[in-house]
């Protein structure tokens, strides 16, 4: 915790309507770091990741970003400022082909060609099925493009909602290997898992949210070591 | 792949045997069908009736027959045959330049011998083609369904109209004035309903296409009210139309030493629409492609992911609507222009309904069948006036057939694609 913050969530209240999700979370993410957050179903994990988005807003607390506060912003500010996110779902544009939806991913609208290549070797396939239609690709598959995309607008922070939902875990071991290239090239890394097993073992930090609060922090290692984290989360003894 | 190969091809010579027969089957049956009338008593005979007919059914059956030995109708990559109307997509697409050349050769002659009637038919299609493409920009391309364009129509026929009666407009200032009245408009119905999605958008557009039309129709002082507005007809370039030019001015038939007729205006404001439906097919193809014509798409398929992608939607889905405005706006100017009076049961929600159900039935976001739905939609109820009493049914039956057989319209959409060259 010794490198200057990226992203940093100061007390953060936040709510679906009238009904609360989190409560005071604090959590801080450095820079080049990888952190994962883990928890139940209905914690609130992805309802965090998309109130850093603003959606839904924060109503009480600070979202910070290198160092300014982005707590109020909208959404479409916020990322275009360096953050990008893989949300729950993954939400590619069925419709469009795979290039176009990576297209989709570098802000302005240019053809940005060198990020392009960046990921077209990260991900070849999404090379060889560029004119295919989004929503004829497996799940897999909508799952690297939905990472590729939001790595084409060369976010310094990515946010990624379970990347391994649904996949093999041929697959799984696939989207972490991309991930840790992804890391190498510079790129922090902000990721919610329920597979908590792999995400813990990629990760330099996790948290744990239950019931919308923080509940455990520590290294990826020591959680993976921690009784109850064990207990709750990895399905051992 | 070579063609004849393809299950179900046939040599010419087969074809040829196959168009006979099938005429000489027909003739069998046409003969004792229309050859011959009672008259009177007496029965007379009509042979030539029976051979023309006949004769149209074998040129049709060589017609098919031949495209389906070339290899056009037939599913290349399964063998399969293809249903009868995807088999007519497929030929098309490969015949698109050629086609088009032809259809705007036609769209060229046609007004010069079509007479008076049907050339009104033509500008009102052309009207309806301008009009279903602005709405298509709404509701095919960024996905928001409106059932009030009928207003921005509206606000172009009256921008002309009054434009004319107190600002004394001629027909070129009220087209770009009725535009941009027709877009801010638009821009100010899309303010409120930014939020809106599906249903709760479709219910406010209509009410805006009704408070417009309500306005218009209450308003006695400004508007004339149910009397309506009369609108001068358009001059080119100081030329007029009429049968005597306003002094210092010339009319068309004296500066081109011709009889007068009035139909030059007509033809006129028909080779003008078709300009301005050029410019703004050639227009759309180009957003298309543009970040912003795919900031639409992108929209329409999924907002919250089109925000954390940095995409604004305000400033997207207002230029949807200001666009879509600004044609239906245009439209209004032309439809002024050619009836040389407005008032407002010509702006009803039925108009709207029309409007949409070309856009839906030309394929939502796709230009060319949108097109062609506003030609068809239009000359066919004229064509069909003998049967008014079962116009609505005929519209409806084809409106359901069509849901059935080709949901996705006459085109399905066409979407704009990258170039992979560079890429793949
Ligand atoms: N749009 C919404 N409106 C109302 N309540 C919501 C909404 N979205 C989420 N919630 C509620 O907020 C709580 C947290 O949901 P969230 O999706 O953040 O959980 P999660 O930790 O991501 O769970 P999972 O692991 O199953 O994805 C849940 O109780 C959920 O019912
Ligand atoms: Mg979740």
């Amino acid at each position: 915790m010794n490198r200057p913050a990226i992203l940093e969530l100061r007390g953060v209240d936040v709510a679906h309507g009238r009904t609360p999700v989190l409560h005071g979370v604090s959590l801080t993410v450095g820079r080049g770091e990888i952190v994962t957050l883990i928890g139940a179903n209905g914690a609130g994990k992805s309802t965090l990741l998309m109130a850093i988005f603003g959606l839904p807003s924060v109503s009480r607390g600070e979202v910070w970003f290198d160092g300014q506060p982005i707590t109020r912003l909208p959404t479409h500010r916020v990322a275009r400022l360096g953050l990008a996110q893989v949300p729950e779902g993954r939400r590619i544009f069925p419709g469009m082909t795979v290039l176009e939806n990576l297209v989709m991913g570098s802000m302005v609208g240019e053809k940005d060609e060198a990020a392009l290549a960046r990921i077209h070797a990260l991900f070849p396939l999404l090379r060889e099925r560029g004119g295919q239609r989004a929503g004829t690709l497996s799940g897999g598959e909508q799952q690297m493009l939905a990472i590729g995309r939001a790595l084409m607008s060369r976010p310094r922070l990515l946010l990624l909602d379970e990347p391994s939902l649904g996949l093999a875990p041929l697959m799984i071991r696939r989207i972490f290997q991309a991930l840790r290239e992804i890391v190498a090239e510079g790129t922090t890394l902000f990721l919610v898992e329920q597979n908590a097993n792999q995400a813990l073992r990629l990760a330099d930090r996790g948290y744990v949210l239950a019931n919308g609060r923080i509940v455990l922090e520590g290294s990826g290692l020591a959680l993976l070591a921690d009784p109850e984290v064990r207990r709750a989360y990895l399905g051992g003894h | 792949m070579t063609e004849r190969s393809v299950s179900g091809g046939q040599s010419v010579g087969a074809v040829l045997r196959e168009s006979l027969i099938t005429g000489v089957v027909a003739l069998l049956l046409f003969a004792p069908l229309t050859g011959v009338s009672l008259s009177g008593y007496t029965l007379e005979g009509h042979w030539q009736r029976p051979v023309w007919l006949a004769g149209w059914v074998v040129l049709g059956r060589f017609a098919f027959g031949w495209l389906r030995a070339r290899g056009h109708l037939v599913g290349r990559l399964s063998g399969r045959p293809k249903a009868g109307s995807a088999l007519l997509a497929s030929w098309i697409e490969a015949h698109r330049t050629f086609l088009l050349l032809a259809l705007c050769v036609v769209a060229l002659i046609l007004p010069w011998f079509i007479g008076k009637y049907w050339l009104n038919v033509a500008i009102l299609a052309w009207i309806y083609v301008l009009l279903a493409l602005g709405l298509n920009i709404v509701v095919g391309l960024a996905g928001l369904l409106d059932l009030g364009f009928v207003a921005f129509y509206a606000v172009g026929a009256y921008g002309y109209a009054l434009g004319f009666k107190y600002l004394d407009l001629s027909f070129w200032a009220a087209l770009p004035f009725g535009a941009l009245l027709a877009a801010c408009f638009g821009v100010m119905l899309g303010f409120p309903v930014l939020r809106m999605h599906g249903d709760y958008l479709a219910i406010v557009t209509l009410g805006f296409g009704e408070i417009i039309r309500l306005v218009l129709n209450n308003w006695m002082d400004f508007t004339g009210g149910p009397n309506g507005v009369r609108v001068p007809f358009p001059s080119f370039f100081g030329i007029e139309f009429g049968r005597k030019a306003q002094p210092g001015h010339v009319t068309v038939h004296e500066y081109f030493q011709v009889p007068f007729s009035n139909e030059y205006r007509d033809i006129f404001l028909y080779l003008l629409l078709m300009i301005v439906v050029g410019g703004l097919v050639f227009v759309i193809r180009r957003l298309r492609r543009m970040p912003l014509g795919r900031n639409w798409e992108a929209l329409r398929e999924d907002e919250i992911a089109c925000r954390s992608l940095g995409i604004q939607p305000v400033t997207v889905k207002l230029s949807a609507f200001g666009l879509g405005a600004m044609t239906g706006g245009v439209g209004g100017v032309f439809f002024a222009a050619s009836q040389g009076f407005v008032n407002p049961t010509s702006f009803t929600f039925m108009e709207s309904a029309h409007i949409l159900a070309i856009v839906i039935l030309g394929g939502m976001g796709s230009t060319a069948g949108v097109i062609a739905a506003a030609v068809i939609l239009t000359v066919l109820p004229e064509a069909l006036r003998d049967f008014a009493e079962y116009r609505g049914l005929l519209f409806g039956c084809a409106m359901v057939l069509m849901m059935v057989w080709r949901p996705r319209g006459l085109m399905g959409a066409r979407r704009a694609r990258f170039d992979r060259s560079g890429v793949a």
